[in-house]
C-alpha cells in the first residue's frame, strides 16, 4: 500500500479509538468535574462493561444483533448500579475527600479486577459483532462495524451534551458542581446528584466497552489502557472541562492510532505519560484554556 | 528515653527472631525487613510531611536497577553498586520533586504516578539492557559483598536487619529533630509554617529526597539479596504497596511501617493459601482502612493514650 | 527613625481595588494601629507587608532594604512576624512544639530553655505539654502571640489580637504589648477602639483601599472624615 492510503487507514483506525476514548474520558471528566473525585477504578468499569457484554452474548439466544442490543442497554445499567453502590457505601462516607477517595478507588480497582478474574477467568474472549458489513475503498476494505462505532459514540456524546446543556438534570449537576452548599439550600438532593453522576460516568465507560468489544476482546486486565488514556485526555483537556475533554480525545485518539501504526506504541506511551505530568505541572488548567 | 528503649527493644526482638524462625519464615522476615525499610522511606514523605505520592516505585526500582545494572553489566564491585542504589533513589526523587512539588493534592498524586509509569514503560522499552518484564538474575559473584555472601540466609538476614535498623533509628532521630518538627509542621499547615519563616518547598523537597534515598537503598538491597531485578518492581503495584503498609501500621509513626508491612505480608500469604483471590485482600484492606482507620493501628494506639509515640 | 516605608502599594482582586495606592510608614519602636471599616483593605495591606500577598505595584522597604519581591518566609527572616487573625496554631502539636518551631527558626542553641522562656512570657508555661487544639480560645490567642514573639522579630504584626478575649484577658494582653516596645515595633489591626486608643501611639485609617487619615489617637478621634466613614458616610 502507498503511504497516502496507509495514512488514511491509520487515521480511520484512530477515529474509532478516539470515539471510544471520548466516551470513556467524558465519564472520568464528568465525575471529576462534579464530585472532584479522581476515579482510579474508571478503567475497571470499562472492563466490567466488556466482560458483561461477553456474558450477555453467551446467554441471549438468537442473532448476534439481539444480544448486542441487550448488552448495549443492560451492561451500562449494571455497571451504573455497581458504581452507585460504591458511591453510597464508600465515597459518600469519605465525604468525597480527594486523597481518601483516590485510595479508596484504588482499592475498588483491585476488588473489581479480582472479581473479574475469579468469575470470568484469565482468557481473552471475543464477542461477535452485531452485523457483518464491509466498506470497500479503492485501496483497502474496512469493517462497516467500525463506522457504526464512530456513529454510535457520536450519538451518545450528543445525547450527553443535550442532557447536560438542555435538561433539568444537567442544570442540577452544574449547580452542584459550582456550589454544593447553595445547591443544598435550593433543595437539591446533593447525595443523589453525586451518586447519579458517578453512575453516569461509569455507564459511559461501559457503553464505550460494549461498543469496542467486538473489535477488541474482553479481558480482565483491559482496563489499564483506557484509564491511562482517559487520564491523559482529561488532564490535557483541562480537569473537569467536558468540551476540552472531547477536543483532547479526538486529538489523542487519532494521534495514538497514527503513532502506533508508524512507531513503537511503548515509546508513544512514555512520551504521553511524561506529557501529562508536565502539563499538570506547568499548565494545570489544561492545554485548551480554562473554561469549565 | 522510654520511647528510645521501646524502639531498641523492638530491634532486639527482630534481631533475636532469626534464631528461632523456621527457614520459610526466616526468608519472609528478611524480605519484610527490607520492604519495611521502603515503607519507612515512604512514610517520611507521606506520614510526616503529608506528601501522598503514587510513584514511589520509581525510587525503589530506580535503586534496584541502578545497582543491578552496574553490577551486572557495568562491572562495578557489589559494594560500590550497592551505594549507587540510594544515590539513584535520591537523585530521582530530587528530579521528580523539583517538578511535582509545584503541584499539590490530587495533581501531585497523578504527576508522581505518571513519572513512575514512564519509568516502568522505559524499562519495558529498553528491554535489551533491562531484560524488559522478565528482568534479569544476578550471579553469585554479584551478590558477594567482600566476605559476606548474600545468598547465605543468615548473612542475608543480617544485612536486612542492618538496613532496617539504620533506617528506623534514622527515622526516629529525624522526626525528633528540629528538621523533623518542620516537616510535621508543613504537613499540619503549610501556610502557617511559611509565616514562621520556613520555605515549605525546601522542606518538602528534603523530605522527598530522604524518602527516595531510603526507597532506593531498599530496592538495591532487595535486588542483591534475592538476586533478581525485574520490571514488576517498577509497576504501579509497588507504588501502592508502601501506601497500604504505612496506612495499615499508622502513618506518621516510626514503628508503623514495620507493623503494616509484616501484617499485610502475612495477610496476603494466608489469603493465598485459602483462596486464589489475594488481590481481593489488598483492595478490601485499602477501602476498610480509609473508611474506618485512616490513622492506622499505631495511630489508633496513639489516640487512645500513648500520645508520646513518635 | 523609620523602620518600614511602603510607597504606592496596589493590589486589585479582579475588579475590586482592595489596596489602591497606599503609602505607609512605621517608626521604629512605636505601637501603630491600623483601623477602618470592614472591607477597607486592612488585611490585604498587612498581607502585602508580610509577603503573604504579592503587590502589583509599589515598593516596600524594611530597615532600608527593598523587600518588595521577597517571599513571605524570607521576610520573616528579616524580622517581620505575623500573628494570624483566625487563630491558626498547629492544633495536633503540643504547645511546646508550636513555640519551638518559632524559636528554632532564630537558631537558638538551647531550644528547651528558650521555648520555656517564650511560653512563660505569655503565661503558658504550665500548658507546654498540652495539645494546642485542646487549649481554651484565649490561651490559643496567647499561643499565637507567643509564636510571633518567639521569632524575635523587629516588627510584630497582630491581626485582630483581642477578638473573642474576655475583659481580664484584654488587660493582660495590653500590658504584654506595652512591655514589648521599644525593642519591638508593633502593628496592630484592631476593632476594639478602647484598645486602639489606649495602646497606639499613632493610627492609620483605611477606607476603600486608600488612606483616609493618620495621626495620634486624639487627632483621629477629632477627624470628621473618620467619623463619617465609621458612622455611615
Amino acid at each position: 500500500m502507498d503511504f497516502g492510503p496507509f495514512l488514511l487507514l491509520a487515521v480511520m483506525e484512530g477515529l474509532v479509538g478516539a470515539a471510544v476514548l471520548a466516551l470513556t474520558a467524558s465519564g472520568l471528566s464528568l465525575v471529576f468535574g462534579v464530585l472532584r473525585v479522581v476515579n482510579v477504578a474508571h478503567g475497571e468499569f470499562f472492563m466490567l462493561g466488556a466482560v458483561a457484554a461477553w456474558f450477555v452474548s453467551q446467554w441471549v439466544p438468537g442473532p448476534p444483533a439481539l444480544a448486542f442490543a441487550v448488552a448495549l442497554v443492560a451492561c451500562p445499567l449494571l455497571v451504573a448500579g455497581l458504581a452507585a453502590l460504591a458511591d453510597r457505601l464508600v465515597l459518600k462516607r469519605l465525604a468525597y475527600e480527594p486523597e481518601a477517595t483516590i485510595i479508596a478507588t484504588i482499592g475498588l480497582l483491585y476488588i473489581l479486577q479480582q472479581a473479574a478474574l475469579t468469575l470470568y477467568g484469565p482468557e481473552a474472549r471475543p464477542v461477535p459483532p452485531p452485523f457483518e458489513a464491509r466498506l470497500q475503498l479503492p485501496w483497502f476494505g474496512w469493517s462497516g462495524y467500525k463506522l457504526f462505532v464512530i456513529g454510535a459514540a457520536g450519538a451518545v456524546l450528543a445525547g450527553l451534551w443535550l442532557l447536560l446543556a438542555r435538561s433539568r438534570i444537567g442544570l442540577v449537576m452544574r449547580a452542584t458542581q459550582i456550589d454544593r452548599e447553595t445547591a443544598t439550600a435550593f433543595g437539591i438532593d446533593v447525595d443523589r446528584v453525586y451518586a447519579g453522576t458517578f453512575a453516569l460516568g461509569a455507564a459511559l465507560a461501559a457503553i464505550a466497552a460494549v461498543l469496542i468489544v467486538p473489535i477488541q476482546q474482553a479481558h480482565y486486565l483491559m482496563g489499564g489502557d483506557p484509564l491511562l488514556l482517559s487520564f491523559i485526555v482529561v488532564v490535557i483537556g483541562g480537569l473537569g472541562s467536558l468540551r476540552g475533554t472531547l477536543v483532547a480525545a479526538l486529538l489523542i485518539g487519532v494521534s495514538d492510532g497514527v503513532i502506533s501504526t508508524f512507531f513503537e506504541p511503548t515509546l508513544a506511551k512514555i512520551l504521553a505519560t511524561l506529557l501529562v505530568a508536565l502539563v499538570l505541572v506547568f499548565r494545570p488548567q489544561g492545554l485548551f484554556g480554562a473554561r469549565a | 528515653m522510654r520511647m528510645l528503649a521501646l524502639h531498641l527493644a523492638v530491634l532486639a526482638g527482630v534481631a533475636a527472631l532469626q534464631f528461632v524462625l523456621p527457614a520459610y519464615h526466616h526468608t519472609n522476615a528478611a524480605r519484610i525487613l527490607v520492604l519495611a525499610t521502603y515503607a519507612i522511606g515512604f512514610n517520611i514523605a507521606f506520614g510526616y510531611t503529608g506528601l501522598l505520592s503514587l510513584g514511589h516505585a520509581l525510587f525503589f526500582a530506580g535503586g534496584m536497577y541502578a545497582t543491578g545494572l552496574l553490577v551486572d553489566q557495568g562491572g562495578w564491585q557489589p559494594w560500590a553498586a550497592l551505594l549507587a542504589g540510594p544515590a539513584a533513589g535520591g537523585v530521582l526523587a530530587a528530579g521528580v520533586g523539583l517538578l511535582a512539588l509545584r503541584t499539590a493534592g490530587p495533581a501531585f498524586m497523578i504527576v508522581t504516578l505518571m513519572f513512575a509509569q514512564a519509568f516502568h514503560l522505559a524499562i519495558l522499552y529498553w528491554g535489551r539492557f533491562t531484560g524488559g518484564d522478565e528482568g534479569f538474575t544476578l550471579s553469585g559473584a554479584a551478590r558477594r559483598l567482600g566476605p559476606f555472601d548474600l545468598a547465605d540466609p543468615a548473612t542475608r538476614y543480617g544485612a536486612a536487619f542492618l538496613l532496617f535498623a539504620a533506617a528506623m533509628l534514622g527515622c526516629l532521630a529525624l522526626v525528633r529533630s528540629r528538621t523533623g518538627r518542620v516537616l510535621i509542621a508543613v504537613r499540619e499547615n503549610e501556610e502557617r509554617t511559611r509565616m514562621l519563616g520556613y520555605d515549605p518547598f525546601r522542606a518538602k523537597l528534603l523530605a522527598l529526597v530522604l524518602s527516595g534515598l531510603l526507597s532506593g537503598a531498599a530496592g538495591a538491597t532487595y535486588g542483591l539479596m534475592f538476586g533478581y531485578v525485574g520490571g514488576s518492581f517498577a509497576a504501579i503495584q509497588y507504588s501502592i504497596l508502601p501506601l497500604i503498609w504505612v496506612l495499615l501500621g499508622g502513618a506518621g509513626t516510626v514503628l508503623g511501617p514495620l507493623l503494616g508491612t509484616a501484617l499485610l505480608f502475612y495477610l496476603i500469604d494466608w489469603a493465598s493459601s485459602v483462596t486464589t483471590a489475594s488481590q481481593f485482600v489488598v483492595g478490601a484492606v485499602l477501602i476498610l482502612l480509609v473508611l474506618f482507620a485512616p490513622r492506622g493501628l499505631l495511630g489508633l494506639l496513639r489516640e487512645r493514650g500513648l500520645r508520646s509515640l513518635p | 527613625m523609620s523602620l518600614l516605608e511602603a510607597r504606592g502599594l496596589v493590589r486589585h482582586f479582579g475588579g475590586l481595588r482592595a489596596i489602591d495606592g497606599v503609602d505607609f510608614d512605621l517608626s521604629a519602636g512605636e505601637i501603630h494601629a491600623l483601623i477602618g471599616p470592614n472591607g477597607a483593605g486592612k488585611s490585604t495591606l498587612v498581607g502585602l507587608l508580610s509577603g503573604r500577598i504579592p503587590a502589583q505595584a509599589g515598593t516596600i522597604r524594611f530597615d532600608g532594604r527593598d523587600i518588595t519581591r521577597l517571599p513571605a518566609h524570607v521576610r520573616v527572616g528579616c524580622g517581620i512576624a505575623y500573628a494570624f487573625q483566625i487563630t491558626s496554631v498547629f492544633p495536633r502539636l503540643t504547645t511546646f512544639d508550636n513555640v519551638a518551631l518559632a524559636v528554632q527558626r532564630t537558631g537558638a542553641r538551647d531550644l528547651a530553655a528558650a521555648t520555656g522562656a517564650a511560653l512563660a512570657r505569655v503565661g503558658l508555661a504550665g500548658e507546654a505539654g498540652q495539645l494546642a487544639g485542646t487549649l481554651s480560645y484565649g490561651h490559643q490567642r496567647l499561643l499565637e502571640i507567643a509564636m510571633g514573639l518567639a521569632l524575635a522579630p523587629r516588627l510584630l504584626i497582630l491581626d485582630e489580637p483581642t477578638q473573642g478575649l474576655a475583659t481580664g484577658e484584654i488587660e493582660s494582653f495590653m500590658a504584654l504589648v506595652r512591655s514589648l516596645v521599644p525593642e519591638v515595633t508593633v502593628l496592630l489591626i484592631e476593632h476594639n477602639m478602647e484598645v486602639v486608643m489606649d495602646l497606639a501611639q499613632r493610627i492609620t485609617v483605611l477606607n476603600a483601599g486608600r488612606v483616609l487619615a493618620r495621626g495620634t489617637p486624639s487627632a483621629i478621634q477629632a477627624d470628621r472624615a473618620v467619623q463619617a466613614a465609621y458612622l455611615g458616610g
